[in-house]
């Protein structure tokens, strides 16, 4: 692993800084995606909301559930947050994506070089592979690498407001355990009251 | 490719249905359906470069208030197994459809062992799997395939047999 990577940003203050005021967004409440694994902990520790759907499972399905949401609703804005192994598992779909061009949906990678989740064996973006790269030879047009909080911080309004595919490097170090709740069904049913969808 | 009758009443049942994106990974004998939700203005078509994206995209629809419907042949079936399972897990509704490779008179035999595993592997996943053997019951099996998974919000396959479809021809007879 290189210096660069072990001295990446704090996860948690990456993605409380993201998903700050997630009214404060075009069409109304920020909708969010996240990948199995860490980020998925990320979004409920910087907020439990029903605006939030985390994956904790269908692992490489985070960035194609955000198509779905984001061709159903135009009108809001989508964001899909993951990892790079989430990423990596479902690197399709960064093709996918980029062929269908929704102009609602951002995405970004968090980026740490390792599976975290499963003791911290290296990952592809650790030996070799750039996942922005990889996501502007798929034809995504803005893609950027985030390596300081103050990008961070510019990064965070435009992903309410581009279509953005962005790489942040963060710190492999391990954060205190977040557990947001899980039972999908129960996730999707207050995803889809929020939006105002009646009950099937 | 070929355009019958019978796909164009699929599509008109996908429709009735409520269906508004279609994923799907190409296939010869869904090409009339891949063409029709390409030239329909209501239709978000989705072409995914591995079928259990579009499993995935069928979840996010849901979740965004839409019905979708997956595409795919027999051999993407294998894809999507881990993916498959999220229908179940959300309680989310899902509709697929698939062609049949690997049985009634397969010229490739590569295609013949996931055609063979598709059924067993789909129900094992906890799909409910119809199969349509003729153009007869085709379009009135897709729309019962459809109240089915978006009315009781479970997942259901509808098989298109390599009956229905016909054989892929690689050469025709007069060639070779």
């Amino acid at each position: 692993m290189s210096a660069a990577m072990t001295q990446g940003l704090d996860r948690r203050a990456v993605v409380a800084e993201l998903l700050r005021e997630p009214g404060d967004c075009p069409g109304g409440q920020l909708l969010v995606v996240t990948g199995l694994g860490s980020t998925t902990y990320d979004a409920g520790a910087a907020g439990d909301r029903p605006e939030n759907f985390y994956l904790w499972g269908a692992m490489g399905g985070a960035a194609m559930i955000g198509l779905g949401v984001a061709l159903a609703q135009p009108e809001r804005r989508v964001l899909v947050l993951t990892g790079d192994g989430e990423a990596l598992m479902g690197m399709g779909a960064l093709s996918t994506l980029s062929a269908r061009a929704p102009g609602n949906l951002a995405m970004v990678v968090m980026d740490n070089g390792q599976f975290g989740e499963t003791g911290h064996q290296a990952s592809h973006t650790a030996l070799g592979t750039d996942l922005a790269a990889v996501a502007a030879a798929c034809g995504w047009k803005t893609v950027l690498t985030c390596t300081t909080m103050e990008e961070v911080a510019a990064l965070r309004m435009r992903l309410r407001h581009e279509v953005i595919f962005a790489v942040i490097r963060i710190s492999p170090a391990d954060v205190p355990r977040f557990l947001p709740p899980r039972d999908a069904a129960a996730l999707s049913v207050r995803f889809r009251q929020a939006l105002g969808i009646p009950a099937d | 490719m070929t355009t019958t009758s019978w796909q164009d009443g699929v599509y008109a049942a996908l429709k009735k249905a409520g269906v508004r994106q279609i994923a799907y990974v190409p296939d010869a004998g869904h090409s009339r359906l891949i063409e029709l939700a390409h030239a329909d203005n209501d239709m978000q078509a989705v072409v995914c470069t591995t079928e259990e994206e579009g499993v995935a995209l069928a979840m996010g629809a849901h979740l965004g208030g839409q019905r979708a419907c997956l595409l795919m042949q027999s051999s993407g079936v294998g894809n999507t197994i881990n993916m498959i399972g999220l229908p179940t897990t959300m309680h989310a509704p899902f509709l697929t459809l698939i062609t049949m490779r690997g049985e009634w008179g397969e010229f490739n035999g590569w295609q013949v062992p996931m055609g063979q595993g598709t059924e067993p592997v789909l129900k094992a996943m906890g799909v409910h799997v119809k199969r349509a053997e003729s153009q007869a019951e085709v379009v009135d099996m897709v729309s019962a395939a459809a109240s089915l998974a978006f009315g009781s919000i479970i997942p259901v396959a509808v098989l298109f047999s390599q009956k229905l479809i016909g054989a892929k021809v690689f050469v025709k007879e007069q060639e070779q």
